[in-house]
Formats: C-alpha cells, sequence, structure tokens
C-alpha cells in the first residue's frame, strides 16, 4: 500500500465509505467526475451506490441524489435497511433525494421528434433541493429497455454526462455486464474516468464476490480482483495487502501459558505480535495448548479471540474444562470471544472477509486460529493457500500475537507451506510406548530468541498443559 | 385536478382530457403545441381540454406523471392513462396512440 500511496496524483477523491474500495483507490471515486460500476444482477450495484450516497450525507457533508429507474423510494429503503442504512432518515433531513424514475416501454408511444430533457429538469429539481453534490443513477439498462430510439438515448447520456461534469457532480452510474463488453450497452464507451466490475462467482459451489478496478484516469490503483462481503455492517472489501514484510517487531514477549513451554523458549515465551504455528496429528493436544495460550492472556489483561472451526464453543468449553482450563470466567468477562466458522457455510474469500471483520470489532491482542487446515475444506488447494496466507499477513500487519493450530499428516509435509511465514514453529507427536502414548514436543524453529532443541513431554492433567523433561533420558 | 367541464364530461365517454409536457419554448415545444391544437381541433370537436405544463417553470411537476421524455403528452381521459413521447409531427401514430377514432370529414 505504501509505494501505491505515493503515486496518487492530486485528484481530488469522494470516499465511498467502503472499507477496502477506499484503500484502492487512494481515497474514493474521482470526485466531480462520472464512475461506471457494472455487474450481473445481485452483485451489490445499488449498495456500493447507496454506501457511496450515505457515506457522502453523513460523513462528508456532501448530500445526493438517487435516481432510481428499477426500484421504488421505499423499495430501496427497505432493502438497504439490512445494510444499516436509514435512507428515510435522510430524506427527512434534506441530505437525500431519492427519485424513482419509471420508464415502462408499454405505456410509451413514439411520434416525432424528442429529447430527455425531463430527466434533467428533475435531476437539476431534486439536486437543487438538497444542494447535492452526489448522484446516482441505477441502472442505466432500464432506460435503455424503456426508450424506444436509442439514438437520442445514447446523444442524451452523452449530453448527460457533459451536464454533470459541469456542474462538478460525482455521479456513479450502474449497469449490467455485458457477454462481449463490460456493459450491455457499451456505457463504458462515454463514462471514462472510473470503472469498477463487480462479479459473484460459483466456484466450488461456493459463491463469492468480487470487486476489481478496471479503469482510473489519473489515479493509480489496486489493480486486483478483491473479494467483498456485504453483510448488517454494510459492504466491506477486502484489499488484501501484498504479503508486505514491513511489520514491526516488538522486542516484549507474551506467555505461552505453559510453563514449561515459556522455559523453552528463551524463559519468556514468544515475541508479541508474532505468529506461531502448532503442527501435529490428530489428538496431540493443539487444542489444549491454544486455549492454554487464551487463557493465560486474559489473566494478563488481553483480549483474546479464538476462531474455532471443527467445534462449537460449548464443545470447547466443556472439553477444556476437562483438563482444568475453564474459559468460561474470561467469556463472560468480554476478554475471550470464541468465534466459530463453520467452513463450508461461506467461500473461502467469504471467510477472510468474515474473520477480518470480526477481529476489528473485537480488536484483540491475542488470536488463536483452531485449526488453520479447516479452511483447506473450502475450495482448492491453490485458493486455500493465498487465503491463509492473506489472513497470516492479515494478522500480522494487525499486530496480533496469533496461534495457529495445524494438523500435520503421517508424511510429515508442513501443512500449506506456510513454516516459512511463522516466527515460532512448535511440533507435538504421539509417541506410542509399550504400555501407553506420550506426547512429545520440540520446537522446529524460533526465530530471534535462543531456544531450547530437546524433545520434551507434553502431558494434559487435571490442571492444564505441563511440559516437563523426559524421565528416562536414554 | 379536474375541472368542472372535466366532471361533468365524465360520463360522456367522448371528453378527452390532454396534458401536455414541454421544456421552455423551444421549436420542439412549439411544434408540439401547434400539432396538439391542429389535431384536436380536427378530429375531437370541442370535446377535450388541453393543459400545457413548462417544466422549466414547475419542475415539481416532472415526477407527478413520470415524465423523462419531452415533449410529452399524457391523455388523462378516458382512462386508462396513456403517453405520447415527440411533437407530435406524426398524425396517424398520435392518432392510434391515443385511440381516436379520426374524425377528419372525408
Amino acid at each position: 500500500m505504501g509505494s501505491l500511496m505515493k503515486l496518487i496524483e492530486p485528484l481530488k477523491k469522494a470516499a465511498t465509505g467502503i472499507k477496502g474500495l477506499d484503500e484502492v483507490t487512494g481515497g474514493g471515486l474521482p470526485a466531480g467526475r462520472p464512475t461506471l460500476v457494472c455487474g450481473g444482477p445481485g452483485c451489490g450495484k445499488t449498495l456500493l451506490a447507496t454506501s457511496y450516497l450515505v457515506q457522502g450525507a453523513l460523513k462528508d457533508g456532501e448530500s445526493g441524489v438517487f435516481m432510481s429507474f428499477d426500484e421504488s423510494a421505499l423499495e430501496l429503503q427497505t432493502n438497504t435497511r439490512s445494510l444499516g442504512f436509514d435512507l428515510a432518515d435522510l430524506q427527512n433531513r434534506k441530505l437525500l433525494v431519492i427519485d424513482h424514475v419509471h420508464v415502462d416501454r408499454q405505456e410509451i408511444h413514439e411520434t416525432g421528434d424528442y429529447d430527455l430533457e425531463g430527466l434533467f429538469v428533475r435531476l437539476d429539481y431534486a439536486a437543487d433541493k438538497v444542494k447535492a453534490r452526489r448522484v446516482v443513477l441505477d441502472s442505466i439498462d432500464t432506460l435503455f429497455a424503456g426508450i424506444p430510439n436509442e439514438g437520442v438515448l445514447r446523444a442524451e447520456l452523452r449530453r448527460l454526462f457533459a451536464w454533470l461534469k459541469e456542474r462538478k457532480l460525482t455521479l456513479v452510474i450502474t449497469a449490467e455486464r455485458g457477454e462481449t463488453s463490460l456493459t450491455r450497452h457499451g456505457i463504458e464507451e462515454y463514462v471514462s474516468d472510473c470503472v469498477i466490475v463487480l462479479e459473484s462467482r460459483v466456484e466450488n459451489e461456493l459463491a463469492t464476490r468480487r470487486l476489481r478496478v478496471v479503469k482510473y484516469r489519473g489515479s493509480a490503483h489496486g489493480t486486483n480482483e478483491y473479494p467483498f462481503l456485504i453483510d448488517e455492517t454494510g459492504f466491506t472489501l477486502l484489499p488484501v495487502t501484498s504479503l508486505g514484510l514491513a511489520h514491526a517487531a516488538s522486542d516484549r514477549r507474551v506467555s505461552s501459558g505453559i510453563a514449561g513451554l515459556d522455559a523453552m523458549l528463551d524463559g519468556k515465551g514468544y515475541y508479541k505480535g508474532s505468529s506461531i504455528v502448532v503442527t501435529g496429528g490428530p489428538g496431540t493436544g493443539k487444542t489444549s495448548i491454544g486455549a492454554q495460550f487464551a487463557l493465560a492472556g486474559v489473566r494478563n489483561d488481553q483480549c483474546c479471540l479464538y476462531y474455532l472451526f471443527e467445534e462449537s464453543e460449548a464443545q470447547l468449553i466443556r472439553n477444556m474444562g476437562t483438563i482444568g482450563i475453564d474459559l468460561r470466567p474470561a467469556v463472560s468477562a468480554g476478554l475471550l470471544r470464541v468465534e466459530p466458522v463453520r467452513p463450508t457455510t461461506h467461500g473461502l474469500e467469504m471467510h477472510l472477509a468474515r474473520m477480518i471483520q470480526v477481529f476489528k470489532q473485537y480488536k484483540p491482542d491475542l488470536v488463536v486460529v483452531d485449526p488453520l487446515s479447516a479452511l483447506l475444506s473450502s475450495g482448492t488447494s491453490r485458493q486455500a493457500h493465498l487465503m491463509v496466507l492473506r489472513l497470516i499477513d492479515f494478522l500480522k500487519s494487525a499486530g496480533a500475537t496469533t496461534l495457529y493450530l495445524a494438523v500435520q499428516g503421517e508424511d510429515n509435509k508442513t501443512e500449506l507451506n506456510i513454516s516459512s511465514l511463522m516466527d515460532t514453529w512448535i511440533s507435538v507427536t504421539n509417541l506410542r510406548r509399550e504400555k501407553d502414548l506420550e506426547r512429545r514436543i520440540y520446537i522446529v524453529k524460533s526465530r530471534g530468541m535462543p531456544h531450547s532443541a530437546d524433545v520434551r513431554v507434553l502431558s494434559l492433567g487435571a490442571d492444564g498443559v505441563h511440559v516437563s523433561e523426559q524421565r528416562d533420558a536414554s | 385536478m379536474m375541472s368542472a367541464r372535466e366532471a361533468m364530461a365524465q360520463d360522456c365517454e367522448e371528453w378527452w382530457g390532454l396534458r401536455l409536457y414541454v421544456a421552455g419554448q423551444t421549436s420542439k415545444s412549439r411544434r408540439a403545441i401547434d400539432n396538439l391544437r391542429r389535431i384536436c381541433g380536427k378530429h375531437l370537436n370541442g370535446r377535450y381540454s388541453i393543459e400545457v405544463i413548462d417544466l422549466i417553470e414547475q419542475p415539481q411537476l416532472g415526477a407527478g406523471d413520470q415524465i423523462l421524455a419531452l415533449p410529452t403528452l399524457v391523455r388523462r381521459l378516458p382512462e386508462p392513462i396513456k403517453k405520447i413521447i415527440g411533437d407530435l409531427s406524426n398524425e396517424e401514430r398520435m392518432l392510434m396512440g391515443l385511440d381516436i377514432k379520426s374524425r377528419a370529414p372525408s
């Protein structure tokens, strides 16, 4: 992001209020110019446009006009309420005008020469009423369906864009995606300042929404496809950074919650803000190590977020209770938040979006991801790998000390090849002995500290997790 | 708004309540007004009222009848409401659009 910011020319921007979009565009849409938002049905075009008007009205002191060719004012109010927008309130406060322009070709007979001055008159009237700076036209395809003479419509659209530019109004116009061109009616030909494409794709039976800034005249912009999420907190885009390595390195330490393990880590535990992975087969005590870490953090007045993939919160609390790790007081005190995630309910990108969103709401010091490997069960392995990299990068950039638990198969192949991104790698194994099973723990690596090279014993008792030296040092 | 004359004529199917929307005194506006008066005079035999609305002067009226194209002629009576866009230069099409049977003396 840093290098991108430097490239941006001093072009005035109109913020959209959409987290992420304003970042990849270096501040928002080009002020005083038209932006085309195109995509298939149900991609979120109207919601993007609405967010942009709400941002203007509430945050930037720029009132707006929503010219809706599809939905009535009431429908718009209703459909955007679930995203936390109160359009009726904005209308009452004279920050927004919604003009529903109903066009029905069935009702229209054509005889002789005409133009679309009526549209200009209505727009001008509405804009004047609230001294608008922002305008939305949603969607242009309805006009193409309703106006019998396409030549007149095209000429009038050209005139309209010039008219808006002259008044320095920032325009968002929405259009359907075309088969061979960006939009079905070639609107991109008229709107050359900024073009945003929204897509909703189904891969491996999981729907994923993506946004791409195809064009932005006079401004640098991120060119990747960014996943986005639409939910009760609005429209969120994930401008996933390029795995920049500019993370701050802290000298402070965070206890692993297990005295014996801290001892192996130079006597002090993990580095604050570092990424730690614990790998091991099933039943090696990974979750216990995670829970112990979370509890220790809470005891030191730190907030912990626990992403839980394969169990419910109740299961986790019950199971940990049996080895003396009582998570309930921490949960009720609000210091520990267990966030269960079902890998199959969302696409991968949705997962990442959701996880990041929860993180941003809760702002934890510590994070546990239990297990990271669960993310693999959705999406292809390449997708999963990329997503895991993004998650690691995000949590690291956010400065959270994060413990990833990962199932490691018998072949000893490092899960997801993420070990190079980890500051500390701890391995746990089950050793089958003659009469019983013993858990062994050792540190594969731990950057920036003299750590123990011993293989030690991990035991789960009635009072939590313990790490001790082996008794038979034979 | 319905005039007394319109109200009176409601029983009578042959009353035409017409409203023409224009924007300013452009040549297109004038053509539409002239064409409308001429065609009504020729075919409607005094059984009509014409209301001309200039949206430049009364922009607030544009939304009510869902005006987009200009000029637009709205047939308010007889119901159902019908709309014709253009300067009404094609008499044939206008009569068709308004469902007016030609009454021109042959």
